[in-house]
């Protein structure tokens, strides 16, 4: 039984929530976006980015909504001139040590910190100071690293410590000095770090982006095509990437109802089989002790000539399949159904008992 | 207090998004109980670590249940109302005394009482177990153990209890579903019942025959001997991934007519007479379905490379032999299938657009099963039955000869024989070769320092691997993968087997290690 007892109006909508929400949650249940930067659902709420600041009736400052949990009758904007100016000068400060050289950085296209520049009609030229520069790291196969880009929003730290408990990066030094990195900023290897790629999965900027993926192309040129992990059993869903005929990248699928934009190593960067030269790409007939290539016509001619050959000769019970847990429900049906209705058999069985 | 229970299952390695939702009950204050011979990642964290003998799973889970029976911590009502066959379990585990569970398991007692203390006392506790459990001989008994003791509590039902199953492959669940099973036909609908057989021959046009057919290690061993002539194997690699290698390898070198359908050549299709091209995940449209039976759409993204996914080849195949397949698009296979199986009656494509759903899903406007036995078990009668099961142990058991004992499994970078996972740009870079862990004590005894080559043999044959010295191995115990076809782990394991279920003894083999 949920406990709807909070009564709360947003930008005039009346709405009942529940005591443990925040002003964020409840606002995104009925529809209005509030901006964010540091916020990511996998995460617990932060307010380090105080992007997502809305007016509350009879509270003379603006209040983080990702951090304020709902009180009755509260009465909150969430956009109005005086916030829209107060997250224009955020956006500004972040800005002023930021490359900005959207041109050619790989987030372009899917970066959360350009499209609120564009949104809030902003860019890094209001406030003068001294500038990251530091060189691009590119220590291990799957994750490249830009600190230049970095707001300090804290998600790449908090996700890999709060959700993967890897203990890989955090936040180090302090002040103008703080960044995300590695203990004594060793090198990414498996004895710090599982390339799971959840860091760059949450990154809202091209600090951190998939290594494999760089150069393939703008997020807006890739069909996304959503589906599920062929790895284990989990059934975690993502987005295949495709541009052109090519998989070039994976992607979380947020919405996910079981791993919620979440992935492994495998789910994330195990894809370049699919377009491995070693691919088996038509039908071979063994000859002597090679295999030759055949037409699919041929080769399917053959074996079905073959198994009623073998049928007719020694019966249907000398004849049977194999069905793979690697593939799709129904192929697992045809196959089954196959072996019983082609064959006649009862002999079919899949690889999940060994 | 909640309590999680993890048995023979290492997530944080096989299954990483499912140790995400373990690893938030932790941070929220869940308890924690591991039974694992190996200390992983989840046994180093865990309030107590069950540390049991492979092999001893089944002393272990009735020395819990005497401990919970004999402190009067059972859920009596749960066991008087949802349950049968409790006073035989119950003479059966008085002989699983706790001196005798220490002697048997090798875990100590003040374990086994704080571990049975903390989930019998827990108001939501769920078991969660691997192959750990079911790959011994005595796999099927070592899951009904499970069972036994989730009964004792009343830990099922509930959102947030029962037992969960890891599923190993993406679509274990899915192919167990869907029939391709020597007794059943697809929903588990047995080829022995008549009814059964009738709705299938209705819709299929067929006659079925009544008895169960051969389990794919029974038609192996029928291969050897000559009695069986022609197998079509779809994506599987049993010369790499089952276990007592050179046994399956005999097998698919007599048969006569041996056909095997892949994505890569792999160890198995050296033996095929035709090889047939596969079509990767990404190039076909269909479903999965996960260890939740949740049934999810998998999409085509690019095209089959040899022009053909699995689907339409059977369905090619099957009408050259006589019995016609024609099928546009798998959206019309699954209509057939919910039209055969209750289970799956009300899934279609429209319907999983979003998001999957959980079968038992029997009607177009059920909305699927997230927990299952909340009132009733499938059983006639509704009622669970306790098993009254004994210790058998492993198969084979450490001797002079072969004194450590070789445990199996997966790690996370890798995929089972690893023809994805070694063709994916990166991982192979970061995890190249097998590794034997060994544990220090072991090491030391054998001079064996980290990084050296070794050799590792049992009965039946040696392999060398590089050793990693490491305290994720309990003295006496060592640990390979499988994913790596320079060295066959599973030339080493051994041909034991549930006779139930025919699942092999990949979790527990004899071997030496030697420089």
């Amino acid at each position: 039984m949920s406990e709807h007892n909070i009564k709360i109006t947003i930008n005039g909508i009346e709405t009942l929530c529940q005591k443990d929400e925040t002003i964020l949650q409840a606002a995104k249940k009925i529809g209005v976006r509030i901006p964010t930067l540091c916020n990511d659902k996998r995460l617990e709420p932060y307010g380090g980015c105080r992007l997502c600041i809305v007016e509350v009736k009879g509270v003379p400052r603006p209040l983080p909504a990702c951090t304020t949990p709902v009180a009755d009758k509260m009465e909150i904007i969430t956009e109005n001139d005086n916030i829209r100016k107060l997250r224009a000068s955020l956006i500004e400060l972040l800005l002023s040590n930021h490359p900005n050289d959207c041109m050619r950085c790989e987030r372009t296209g899917d970066c959360k910190l350009q499209n609120l520049s564009y949104e809030y009609g902003v860019d890094g030229s209001r406030f003068e100071g001294e500038m990251w520069d530091i060189p691009i790291r590119e220590d291990n196969p799957f994750i490249t690293y830009e600190p230049n880009k970095c707001i300090l929003c804290g998600r790449c730290t908090r996700i890999c410590n709060e959700v993967v408990m890897a203990g890989t990066i955090e936040l180090t030094g302090r002040g103008f000095n703080s960044m995300p990195d590695t203990a004594f900023r060793k090198p990414r290897t498996l004895d710090n770090c599982e390339f799971c790629g959840q860091c760059v999965s949450t990154c809202p900027t091209g600090a951190l982006t998939d290594r494999k993926g760089r150069g393939k192309g703008r997020s807006y040129e890739m069909k996304k095509v959503k589906t599920t992990c062929s790895y284990c059993g989990t059934g975690c869903n993502f987005y295949l990437n495709v541009k052109g005929d090519k998989v070039v990248k994976v992607t979380s699928d947020y919405d996910a109802p079981v791993n919620h934009g979440n992935l492994c190593i495998k789910g994330r960067y195990g894809y370049d089989f699919i377009h491995h030269p070693e691919r088996i790409k038509t039908p071979l007939i063994r000859k002597g002790d090679t295999f030759v290539e055949a037409s699919w016509d041929e080769a399917l001619g053959l074996v079905a000539n073959k198994f009623k050959e073998l049928i007719e000769k020694h019966g249907p019970e000398k004849v049977g399949g194999f069905s793979s847990s690697r593939c799709t429900n129904e192929e697992n049906y045809l196959l089954a159904k196959w072996v019983r209705c082609a064959v006649g058999s009862n002999n079919v069985d899949n690889c999940a008992r060994v | 207090m909640d309590t999680l229970f993890l048995f023979g299952s290492n997530p944080t390695e096989a299954h990483p998004i499912v140790s995400l939702y373990l690893k938030k009950a932790l941070r929220k204050g869940a308890k924690l109980v591991v039974g694992d011979p190996r200390k992983t990642w989840m046994a180093k964290r865990a309030d107590v670590w069950l540390n049991l003998k492979p092999g001893s799973n089944i002393a272990l889970l009735n020395g819990l249940v005497n401990v919970i029976l004999q402190n009067g911590w059972e859920n009596k009502e749960f066991i008087a109302k949802r349950t049968e066959g409790f006073d035989e379990l119950r003479e059966k585990v008085k002989e699983y005394d706790l001196d005798r569970v220490e002697k048997l398991t090798g875990v100590s007692k003040e374990n086994i009482i704080e571990a049975a203390r903390l989930y019998s006392h827990a108001d939501k506790a769920m078991i969660v177990y691997g192959l750990g459990v079911t790959e011994h001989q005595t796999g099927t008994e070592n899951a009904m153990a499970v069972a036994n003791l989730a009964l004792v509590c009343g830990h099922l039902g509930r959102p947030s209890t029962g037992i969960m199953a890891l599923r190993g492959q993406n679509n274990v669940q899915g192919a167990s579903d869907l029939g391709p099973l020597p007794a059943t036909l697809p929903g588990y609908q047995p080829v022995t019942d008549p009814k059964s057989r009738e709705k299938f021959e209705k819709a299929w046009g067929v006659k079925i025959k009544d008895k169960p057919g051969l389990k794919s290690v029974e038609m192996l061993d029928e291969c050897k001997r000559g009695n069986f002539k022609g197998i079509f194997i779809l994506g599987e690699d049993p010369a790499q991934t089952d276990p007592d290698i050179h046994h399956v390898r005999a097998a698919l070198e007599s048969v006569e007519f041996l056909v095997v359908q892949d994505i890569f050549h792999t160890e198995t299709t050296r033996f095929a007479h035709v090889i047939l091209p596969g079509a990767s995940f990404a190039e076909k449209n269909g479903t999965f379905t996960n260890g939740e039976r949740r049934v999810q759409r998998v999409r085509k993204a690019v095209e089959p490379v040899s022009g053909m996914a699995e689907w339409q080849v059977i369905s090619k195949l099957s009408t050259l032999m006589g019995y016609k397949m024609d099928y546009n698009h798998p959206s019309e296979i699954m209509d057939e299938i919910a039209s055969l199986v209750p289970i799956y009656g009300g899934i279609s494509y429209d319907r999983i657009e979003k998001q999957g759903i959980q079968w038992p899903c029997p009607t177009k406007d059920h909305p699927g099963t997230t927990t299952l036995y909340t009132d009733l078990f499938s059983r006639p009668g509704g009622l669970a039955r306790f098993m009254a099961l004994d210790h058998k142990g492993s198969g084979e058991v450490p001797d002079k000869e072969y004194p450590l004992v070789l445990i199996t499994g997966r790690v996370r970078e890798h995929y089972n024989n690893g023809s994805m996972t070694k063709r994916s740009a990166g991982i192979n870079d970061v995890v190249p070769e097998e590794l034997l862990e060994i544990s220090s004590e072991d090491a030391q005894k054998l001079k064996i320092k980290n990084g050296d080559m070794v050799k590792v043999s049992s009965k039946r044959a040696e392999i060398k691997v590089r050793a990693k010295v490491t305290d994720r191995s309990q003295s006496g115990n060592v640990f390979l993968t499988f994913h790596h076809r320079e060295a066959l782990s599973n030339l080493l394991t051994s041909e034991h087997r549930d006779p139930i279920t025919g699942t092999p003894e990949y979790k527990s083999c004899a071997v030496r290690v030697e420089k």
